[in-house]
């Protein structure tokens, strides 16, 4: 293993393969739940992303991981409210996946 | 040397856990192991941040993200799908074009991202970033702080009343 030590750009690729792999999931999944997993993929990349920015490039001023705080708590936010649409679409197409879900009124 | 290449060993097992688990939970094919993969991808995650001496941040990825909103996912996936049907289709026909357009947008990020210089400032972390946190929070950043609480409690009662049945 090479000896180069471990800085920003080690960060951000792993974020944005991260993030990749998200976006791929929220693509090609069929089922509304795994859709809702991804996303929650692509919010930790993009933690990942802030907190390696915090740590190298402001380390005095923490604004990165307060971002990253506030993203954590707006993501539960998403989660509760996603999961209530879900069970609500389940109730009414008796199923969730989502390339069935297409319209929005009836 | 031997720290430098503990950290580096450390970092690489951690990065292969997190990529690892994220493409198990994007492609396994039982729902509910795609929600224990991300459970571990988020532990990973964690760990993560301590790496990067965000130790608040880790303690909150775990309680918030590992202990409310994975097993949050756990309960929707219990209460709308039937886990013997492994045998449906669980992607849609997209998946090939889908897999392209990630190649090329990671080929777009890691040619971007692979030696771009960003300015590295060499002031050490503060040691004890919780109370510094803290402090920020209930200074600094009240009104989003506020705002944020607002929010929630938002999704809160709009989880309720959508999800009630009427």
């Amino acid at each position: 293993m090479d000896q180069v030590p471990i800085g920003l750009n080690h960060y951000l690729m792993l974020s944005g393969v991260l993030f990749t792999v998200g976006i791929f999931g929220v693509l090609t999944r069929r089922n509304a739940i795994a859709v809702l997993m991804s996303t929650e993929l692509m919010f930790n990349a993009a933690n990942i992303a802030l907190v390696a920015f915090s740590r190298f490039v402001t380390p005095a001023a923490l604004t990165g991981q307060i971002v990253a705080m506030f993203t954590i708590i707006v993501a539960a936010a998403e989660a509760t409210v996603a999961l209530a649409i879900v069970l609500l679409i389940y109730r009414s197409f008796k199923g969730i996946n989502v390339d069935r879900i297409n319209f929005m009124k009836w | 040397m031997t720290e430098i290449s503990l950290t580096n060993l450390t970092f690489y097992i951690l990065s292969f856990c997190i990529i690892a688990g994220g493409i198990f939970t994007v492609s396994s094919r039982n729902l509910f192991h795609s929600a224990v993969f991300l459970v571990f991808t988020l532990f990973s995650v964690a760990g993560m941040f301590v790496m990067l001496n965000a130790y608040l941040l880790a303690a909150i990825q775990v309680l918030i993200y590992v202990g409310a909103v994975a097993m949050l996912m756990i309960f929707g996936v219990m209460l709308t799908t039937r886990l013997a049907d492994v045998r449906l289709r669980h992607v849609n026909e997209q998946s090939w074009p889908a897999l392209a357009i990630c190649g090329f947008f990671l080929a777009f990020l890691v040619y971007g991202l692979w030696d771009t210089p960003f300015t590295v400032s060499g002031v050490p972390m503060p040691a004890d970033t919780a109370h510094a946190l803290g402090t920020l929070l209930m200074t600094k950043y009240v009104l989003p702080f506020e705002v944020v609480s607002l929010l929630l409690l938002a999704a809160l009662v709009g989880a309720v009343v959508i999800a009630k049945k009427d």
